[in-house]
């Protein structure tokens, strides 16, 4: 059965027809067209496609689309301030080379903002622990979990602080 | 260094930009108008005989397309998945190479393989229509694990394949090890299994087939490490496409780790398919049918034995491996446990004598090829495992055993008992590098720390090399290679100064548009954000071998630096005459065109320019345009090496083992971007830590099934199971074969830490008389060794 689902993707209003058993991940990805979220698994287990539904992060593979009907999702494309300036997060990721293939990406991304809104100054282990439901198998984590730290301060006010030579 | 963002420079990545918006283009994330999605049926069974498939009820599924089968492929001559590598036996025979069709025809052969294909308007329709695909299976008894499958007794994989053993083979002096061995004074022997593991990049497979009933051309766009070579196996061997009329695309890759270099019967079908129903077909793998079909890696098991003297010098090696190669040769599967292992068996040391014998042996399960590494990690576990077993046996400390036996830096070039021949590295500064790094001296008293706390400790070496940057090509031919193994670039130059490089090498997490512009930069002065690195369409570069074996940099990198030579050949032609100079008078510097002891200069920007609107130009001896191309194909592997060191703390109550130290030093020769040197670093080690402590494929021995099918069963390291590392690398021993001095470092991480991290949980567990434990050691597994050995402690 089709069902209507309408719901606020960064910050624009969307509405369309779906099968009842859509996921929320198709429903960004193959209805509305924005792949930057991503599928890596089938279990829930590797955290590529997590968003933030009323500003909580998400596996969107785990939640249906009408579930999220009239909800607020950021994606990843929706991160970046307008002019293209990157999130501090992102920011971080970039100065840290806290991405190689960029596919888990989205995912440690949207996780991350998260994990540093529950806790505003994480450890390492917090980060690491707070990371546990995201899979990378490029970076081995080491530079994730530098550039998590130091998004987090560039979150609370600071700035990305230059990754040391 | 002159350019800021030149040779040395850590620059931040350029590909980052678009991967961090969300703006990468996955193969996944292309929809093609009118495009029909592709669900495979596949085989629940190991082993089966396919009797009969009934897709009537399939076909009248809501938007079902069509439902193909290999009967259909057969009826439309499409061919066998070729393989790449022949290896010749013992007795001079040819390997046995069954045929490998993208979809089975008569018998599945394991759990996964392909037996039908639906496509309907929506991946939806798709999945649920091939629930309603009816095969007859006759099922089989299956060979499993590779040990059984070659005991005589075992149910044959195919039926022309006796005792399903593909090949036998050997390399290296039998008869100077026996005498070696005659004359030892201490013999190690150790038995080990180098278990199968799942690659898992973290894109899953997928592919989009497309025909242009116009001009006849077929496009494929793929998750691959190398589109021409798949353009080459599956044009020339499975659908007979002419390479004029086939494109092959692979957009940005989600990490391959090797599982990405073969040609898969995913991509055949899709191909085939599109043509077939007049329209574009899409497949995208589940991440269970990735588990299962993807080519797994590793999966030797061995006996290894080591001759030495009185004095603990290496007399000889010898080792007997069997290799899993899977249902079916993937691609590249018979040179890694060959050419690519054995070979290896030198390690860093100067054992005068080694023979290896590796059994090849068909099994029901999925195909083994490549893996991160490929044969070198499997060749660095067995040496440095048996090494840590001389050392324990013999008394003499771990680290002073290997330094007695390095090959020193002096007897460089140095040629290997097994064929290869080292180029350069200096084995003990790797070593001296890294022992302070992890406090080898203070190593006892962090024991007794641990002690009073109640937990074990220990602390193991790998020292390292491995023959990358592949490979010559009239050596690699004469060792079985079907193929090539050069690399090729393009250097162009635009009219107002800006570059396109078009590499063969791909890039799946590597960050070449980074470094390969690094290069550009640092040669011609040009601004980094004016030089754009083109890869992964077949369409556009002109060829290419692409990315594995830790090979880029070496070979494509290589590439471009002689393109580049002949485009600075050219602009000092033109410069020349713009400036009314002699060409041998002019020099560059810093990137600028110099008549040298003057101030007269040009950059390559007004060279360029001149190059392209040719007002004043030497028409009569260049042409214009300002566009170079060139093939490199190596004079030898590289040797990349190096010393890694694990320390570990176990808890004897639950069997965990933390790795609470782990230092790596490398020899990566030259290095171009620091940043992405060390986090291809960072990334291998967590492989190989993996490997060590975590990761297994297991399929139930009789049944064949996967057992570790999912993230839940199969064990990926995460963030908070890894530490963070100390790496460092040095650049004084460069290669001294190709023009940039670089030797590789995507693999090295994995190649060295499983045999540190083990080396470092045999040896805290050596006090319980624990000698040797196989991979991986995770808690249940290791808390069981300690209970069998505390036991038998407590009994005598």
């Amino acid at each position: 059965m089709p069902c209507t689902v309408s719901m606020t993707v960064n910050g624009k209003a969307v509405s369309r027809e779906v099968e009842e058993r859509t996921l929320l991940v198709t429903f960004l990805r193959d209805h509305l067209g924005m792949t930057g979220t991503h599928v890596g698994c089938d279990t829930s287990q590797c955290g590529a496609c997590v968003v933030h539904v009323d500003g909580r992060s998400v596996k969107s593979c785990t939640i249906l689309a009408a579930q999220a009907d009239g909800a607020e999702i950021t994606t990843i494309e929706g991160l970046a301030a307008a002019d293209g300036t990157l999130h501090p997060m992102q920011a971080a990721f970039r100065e840290h080379h806290g991405l190689q293939c960029g596919f888990c990406t989205p995912g440690m991304v949207m996780s991350a903002i998260d994990l540093v809104k529950d806790n505003p100054t994480p450890t390492e282990q917090d980060v690491r622990e707070g990371l546990e439901g995201n899979i990378c198998r490029c970076t081995g984590y080491h530079n994730i979990v530098k550039a998590v730290l130091a998004g987090a301060e560039a979150m609370n006010g600071g700035s990305v602080k230059a990754a040391a030579e | 260094m002159a350019n800021p963002n030149g040779i040395g420079a850590s620059v931040r990545r350029r590909e980052d930009a678009r991967f961090l918006t969300g703006r990468g283009t996955y193969t996944d994330d292309i929809s093609r108008p009118n495009q029909t999605h592709a669900v495979f049926v596949r085989s629940p069974y190991a082993h089966a005989r396919i009797r009969g498939i009934d897709a009537g009820e399939a076909m009248t599924a809501p938007g079902v397309v069509a439902v193909l089968t290999g009967a259909d492929m057969e009826a439309d001559k499409v061919g066998s998945l070729p393989c790449g590598w022949q290896i010749h036996s013992k007795d001079g025979s040819p390997m046995k190479e069954p045929p490998h069709f993208p979809i089975a025809r008569d018998r599945a052969r394991y759990v996964g393989d392909a037996v039908a294909v639906v496509i309907a308007e929506t991946r939806e329709q798709a999945r649920d229509a091939a629930e309603l695909v009816m095969v007859d299976y006759e099922e089989l008894p299956a060979a499993v694990t590779s040990v059984k499958a070659l005991d005589g007794t075992a149910p044959l994989v195919h039926d022309d394949v006796a005792g399903n053993l593909c090949f036998d083979w050997h390399l290296g002096d039998a008869a100077a090890v026996d005498a070696a061995f005659a004359q030892a004074a201490h013999v190690a022997k150790l038995d080990l299994v180098n278990q199968r593991l799942i690659p898992n990049a973290m894109e899953p497979r997928a592919a989009v087939g497309e025909y242009d009933r116009a001009t006849g051309e077929h496009t494929l766009t793929t998750t691959s490490q190398n589109p021409h070579v798949i353009r080459l196996l599956m044009g020339a061997f499975v659908l007979g496409i002419p390479e004029h009329k086939l494109r092959v695309v692979a957009p940005d890759v989600g990490g391959g780790f090797g599982s990405k270099i073969f040609h898969y019967g995913e991509e055949a079908v899709v191909t085939w398919a599109a043509r077939k129903v007049g329209r574009p077909v899409k497949w995208t793998a589940e991440r269970s049918e990735s588990f299962l079909t993807d080519a797994h890696g590793r999966d030797h098991v061995s006996h290894a034995e080591l001759a030495l003297d009185k004095d603990g010098n290496f007399l000889a090696l010898r080792v007997a491996t069997i290799a899993n190669m899977g249902a079916y040769l993937s691609t590249f599967a018979p040179s890694i446990p060959t050419y690519l292992y054995a070979t290896l068996l030198a390690g860093q040391y100067k054992t005068p004598a080694i023979y290896a014998e590796v059994k090849a042996v068909f099994t029901n399960t999925a195909p083994v090829d490549a893996y991160r590494g490929a044969g070198r990690p499997e060749a660095c576990y067995l040496i440095e495992r048996l090494v840590e077993v001389a050392a324990a046996e013999t008394g003499i400390d771990k680290a002073e055993l290997r330094r007695r036996n390095f090959v020193p830096a002096s007897a460089m070039p140095y040629q290997t008992p097994v064929a290869l021949q080292y180029d350069t590295g200096d084995f003990a500064k790797n070593l001296d590098i890294a022992l302070p790094m992890v406090d080898y001296a203070g190593f006892a008293a962090r024991k007794a720390e641990s002690a009073r706390r109640g937990k074990l400790r220990g602390i193991g070496f790998a020292t390292y090399i491995e023959a990358c940057g592949i490979a010559p090509s009239n050596v690699a031919g004469a060792l079985g290679a079907r193929a090539g193994l050069y690399e090729s670039a393009e250097v162009r130059f635009h009219p107002t100064g800006s570059v396109t490089v078009f590499t063969g090498s791909h890039s799946h997490g590597q960050g070449h548009e980074t470094t390969f512009a690094q290069l550009v930069a640092e040669r011609f002065g040009v601004p980094i954000e004016n030089v754009e690195i083109v890869h992964g369409d077949t369409s556009k570069i002109p060829f290419g071998m692409g990315t594995y074996g830790s090979r880029s940099l070496a070979v494509g990198g290589s590439a471009i630096v002689k393109a580049m030579d002949k485009v600075e050949r050219k602009a000092k032609k033109i410069a020349a005459h713009m400036l009314e100079a002699a060409e041998t008078d002019i020099e560059v510097k810093d990137g600028r065109f110099v008549v040298a002891g003057t101030d007269k200069a040009l950059s390559i920007g007004d060279i360029a320019l001149q190059a392209y609107v040719p007002h004043n130009f030497p028409l009569d001896e260049l042409e214009p345009g300002l566009d170079e191309q060139a093939f490199y194909d190596p004079k030898n592997f590289t040797y990349p090496n190096g010393c890694h060191v694990c320390e570990v703390e176990i808890d004897p109550e639950t069997g965990v083992v933390e790795v609470v130290n782990f230092a790596a030093v490398d020899d990566f020769g030259r290095v171009i971007n620091p940043l992405i040197v060390e986090g291809q670093v960072h990334g291998g080690l967590v492989q190989g830590i993996g490997q060590a402590l975590y990761e297994n494929c297991v399929y139930d021995e009789e049944s064949g099934q996967l057992i570790t099918g999912s993230y839940m069963d199969y064990c990926m390291p995460r963030a908070d199971d890894v530490p963070s590392f100390a790496v460092q690398y040095h650049e004084d021993q460069p290669c001294t074969h190709n023009p940039l001095g670089v030797k590789g470092c995507g693999e090295a991480g994995t190649i060295g830490a499983s045999a540190a991290v083990m080396n470092a949980v045999v040896h805290a567990l050596s006090d319980l008389g624990v000698t040797h434990m196989d991979m991986p050691a995770t808690p249940e597994r290791v808390w069981q060794v300690i209970q069998r050995h505390s036991h038998a402690q407590a009994a005598e």
